[in-house]
């Protein structure tokens, strides 16, 4: 468990260089050594996608993924989706829509969605249900999500 | 108290305040908490449901390289000599001692820098054990010759459960009983009598966040941070258990990644106590999913119900028998036990009525309070029972319904005068939106439809404290401390929009100063819906204290009352700078009877009742027994709403968890061991699950105690769904269950015993 590797990553538009255990998750080493704790594990099977992390444009389980796998890539989090004080259109449309309670999940759900918009600009409910079944919320704010998907896809339609 | 709102304050759909800090992942949870030096503890949990400890072998795990320390129960007696917790009994130890009582029961634990190399050597333990046999079933745990605990041992801060002090050879932990009129007689007298007995299974709340807590050693003090529904609570009850007094103790929390009742009392708060003043250095312990269920569930329960029916449809006695399985360690248990049991006959005029309700304890993992207090099995089994009723004296469920509603102005059980209970409101709301009287598609083929409704009600617990203060700065800005902890609900905001009403400021400008017990007043906890009512009084008074303070200070400066002189102006003339506070305290405490102990009567029995109802469309398969959610209403009484936007969605999230523990919801037990402790077998309602439709409602109303005609709402949505889907499949195809949750297997086999 003592095995250690110098890893190499842009994080969040930012090159990094950090030493970690090869036993580490990439959720461990996004709370222990930058403090970002907006990915978070939760269930620790990646059944609930509180742990949702894009690397190279593809959103994972950052609770099953293991650090050492995203030497030489791109990473983004939740706290990169911003840009400086200007949320993203998901991230307005979800508290506009009042789509989260609690908000251990939301993180997940609004990387999850940006993904799903840019692959498909405009879902029809079908789609989204689908898309975003891999994501759980107990609270079960689910048509407000559904809603914050909708309002999304037209913020990024008229441009903002 | 029941002025209006004037300022447009209360009332606005204002987004919740802390909406940005959520979806920007920078939100403050428990869960993100770490210092240097910190150490993470991992739980070595008991493998069987009940025994005698021979021998819990820790020097493989104290060997692996990384590993601080490893502690047994002895250990931790060396700083708390009586490590027994609990709100109700003191029954639950910190670690294991002599026996345990519940697969998954905290044994051991092992402490290092790094929380992989903790898991990896807690695997090292092994326990030995004398087995012993199980009592896992609430029926035969009454009569059963397995005890789970040689001693009752009640806290002492309830009166109801002085009366157990002491008694052994009995897994009986609560016996309310209420007693109305003479039901033997009435059932004697009766032209039809009807008994069923339904059953709920146990289930887990879930929280998608799990337990964390950790702990700070300092001087002779102690700091916890803990994911905690009840801060107030586990200062007091650290600082009991470590005989300290409360101001050596301080707790702290930050929003909650969802509570629902799981994170209430103690749970991990009083282990990662004694684990710092062994240490001397911060613990953390983080559970994983699998934990949770062995730490808190809700109680599977038996439901014995029988009424008496006039010729006229009028039910002129109702018999209830209630047995609560709690598990092996009391939590909250008899509460549950008592406050829902008064309500179990249901919100009928029923002129006699006989309730026993019974708190057992079995091998079974703590049951405690989950969303509902215990109300949503009751309504399970008397919002069938009623249904079945009128569909054997053909009946209209609506029409029979009607004709035994308990209205305002009329003795409950308990004999409290029901007042401000919009019962018939929501009943006529619901018959609107499902348009009962109109045609309905009954589907055709394999796909038949039908549809049901349910009411339930509830007693806000009660006697309970709050109290909050508002600080007003200098430059005329404005904090309000207050422990109720924000776990989703929307307290934060509900809380700011009143304080901003009063004051006249806008809500988004008030700065909600979360849970610390060195900072924030005393408040009970967060739980049973009670925020919105008992804190929102206190936040109420505490703002009009500070209003009061600030006229004060008009007339001293002799400015007339009126003057609109701004705040920041008047703090300059006053103190000659920006500087001072003027700061508003307001405290609330409803008024209360207890109940009397061999008749359950009281006069007073609650300060304010939730009444909320669910219709269901559903299409089920009779090929499958698959069951498909159509359309769900969900109509409520929740007094005048704050902030209608967040109430909503309190409504649709409740519905939906009760969803889940409706249709697919069990946690799996055989041969002692739990099957399905994590979310792959476990599984919650996810978006494939949602019905088809799903609509809220709160109907007009005003609670006239409440602030600004406000009262709770957190649980208000689950009492209907499980009945109201029940009563739909009979509608559908004619079966009745009377078991959850309602699996296809189950509809299946229902309706092969039916030859359908």
């Amino acid at each position: 468990m003592s095995a250690t590797r110098r890893i190499r990553f842009t994080l969040n538009g930012r090159s990094v260089t950090v030493e970690i255990g090869t036993h580490e998750t990439l959720v461990d080493v996004l709370r222990s050594r930058f403090a970002l704790f907006g990915a978070r594990e939760s269930c620790g099977q990646g059944l609930c996608g509180c742990c949702t992390v894009v690397v190279d444009d593809r959103a994972i389980s950052g609770c099953l993924f293991l650090a050492a796998r995203v030497d030489g890539a791109r990473v983004e989090t939740i706290e990169g989706l911003a840009t400086g004080e200007r949320l993203d259109p998901v991230q307005e449309a979800f508290i506009e829509c009042g789509a989260f309670q609690c908000g251990f999940c939301t993180p997940g759900f609004v990387l999850m969605t940006k993904q799903l918009l840019d692959e498909n600009p405009e879902p029809s409910e079908d789609e989204i249900k689908h898309y975003l079944s891999g994501n759980l919320c107990r609270c079960g704010a689910y048509p407000e999500i559904i809603e914050a998907v909708r309002v999304a896809s037209r913020k990024r339609k008229s441009g903002g | 108290m029941n002025a209006t709102a004037k300022a447009g304050q209360v009332g606005r759909s204002l987004p919740r305040l802390e909406g940005r800090a959520k979806v920007t992942g920078h939100a403050e949870y428990v869960h993100n908490w770490q210092v240097p030096g910190m150490l993470h503890g991992k739980i070595f949990r008991s493998a069987i449901a009940h025994g005698r400890i021979r021998h819990v072998e820790v020097d493989a795990a104290r060997r692996v390289s990384g590993v601080h320390a490893v502690f047994v129960s002895d250990d931790v007696r060396r700083v708390i000599p009586n490590p027994y917790y609990g709100p109700a009994f003191h029954d639950q130890p910190i670690l294991a001692i002599d026996k345990v009582r519940h697969v998954g029961e905290p044994v051991a634990v092992v402490l290092a820098e790094d929380p992989h190399i903790a898991e990896e050597a807690a695997r090292l333990i092994v326990a030995e054990y004398d087995e012993l046999p199980a009592v896992t079933d609430e029926v035969e745990a009454m009569t059963s010759n397995v005890i789970v605990h040689d001693v009752l041992k009640p806290a002492g801060t309830f009166p109801d459960l002085k009366h157990l002090e002491g008694r052994k050879g009995t897994n009986l932990a609560l016996d309310f009983r209420l007693r109305r009129g003479d039901v033997r007689s009435a059932f004697a007298a009766a032209e039809h009598v009807f008994e069923h007995t339904f059953r709920t299974q146990p289930v887990m709340h879930t929280p998608l966040e799990p337990f964390v807590s950790a702990a700070e050693p300092g001087d002779g003090t102690l700091t916890i941070y803990t994911a905690s529904q009840s801060p107030s609570f586990v200062r007091i009850e650290i600082a009991r258990l470590l005989g300290w007094p409360e101001n050596h103790v301080r707790v702290k929390t930050a929003f909650l990644g969802g509570g629902f009742g799981a994170k209430l009392y103690i749970k991990l708060e009083a282990l990662v106590a004694a684990l710092a003043l062994l240490t001397r250095r911060p613990v953390k312990i983080s559970l994983a999913m699998d934990e949770q269920f062995f730490t808190i569930t809700k109680h599977p329960s038996t439901f014995r119900i029988k009424s008496a029916v006039s010729k006229d449809g009028r039910v002129t006695a109702r018999e209830c028998e209630v047995w609560w399985n709690g598990g092996a360690y009391a939590d909250i248990g008899p509460r549950v036990t008592q406050k829902s049991g008064f309500t179990a006959a249901g919100p009928y005029d029923i002129e006699n009525v006989s309730i026993d309700s019974y708190a057992l304890y079995t091998n079974r993992p703590p049951a405690g309070a989950l969303r509902g207090f215990g109300i949503p099995q009751l309504v399970w089994a008397y919002e069938s029972h009623t249904d079945m009723i009128a569909r054997a004296l053909g009946i209209d469920p609506i029409d029979f319904r009607r004709r035994n509603f308990l209205r305002d102005g009329r003795p409950q059980a308990t004999g409290t005068v029901m007042q401000d209970a919009a019962t018939g409101k929501v009943l006529d709301r619901l018959v609107e939106r499902i348009g009962w009287g109109r045609p309905f598609d009954r589907g055709q083929g394999n796909l038949k439809r039908g549809r049901g409704i349910a009411i339930g009600f509830k007693a806000s617990i009660a006697p309970t404290t709050s109290v909050a203060i508002v600080n007003l700065y200098a430059d005329g800005s404005c904090a309000l401390y207050c422990s109720t902890v924000d776990m989703g609900q929307g307290s934060d905001t509900a809380m700011a929009q009143i304080a901003a009403e009063v004051l006249d400021i806008p809500a988004e400008t008030v700065r909600v100063v979360h849970p610390d017990t060195d900072v924030t007043p005393y408040d009970m906890a967060t739980l049973g819906s009670r925020s919105t009512f008992h804190m929102g009084n206190a936040v109420k008074r505490a703002a009009e204290d500070a209003r009061a303070k600030v006229d004060a200070l008009k007339a001293e400066l002799d400015l007339p009352p009126g003057s609109n002189i701004p705040l920041p102006e008047l703090f300059r003339r006053k103190y000659g700078m920006q500087a001072g506070n003027i700061i508003g305290i307001g405290s609330f405490i409803p008024s209360y009877a207890s109940p009397d102990h061999d008749t359950g009567l009281t006069p007073n029995a609650t300060p304010f009742w939730m009444v909320g109802g669910t219709g269901a469309e559903v299409e089920v398969d009779t090929e499958t027994g698959h069951v498909r959610v159509m359309r769900l209403i969900n109509v409520a009484d929740l007094g005048t709403p704050i902030n209608l936007r967040i109430v909503e969605t309190q409504l649709s999230g409740g519905a939906i968890m009760q969803l889940g523990f409706t249709m697919q919801e069990r946690m799996e037990f055989a041969e002692g061991q739990l099957l399905n402790p994590n979310l792959a077998d476990y599984k919650i309602p996810g978006m494939r699950d949602l019905p088809a439709r799903i609509e809220n409602e709160a109907v007009a109303a005003e609670q006239r105690n409440g602030p600004f005609g406000a009262k709770g709402v957190g649980e208000t949505a689950t009492f209907g769904v499980s009945p109201a889907i029940a009563n739909a499949i009979d509608d559908a195809v004619g079966v009745r269950l009377t078991e959850l949750p309602l699996t296809p297997e189950a509809v299946y086999r229902a309706l092969t015993k039916a030859g359908r």
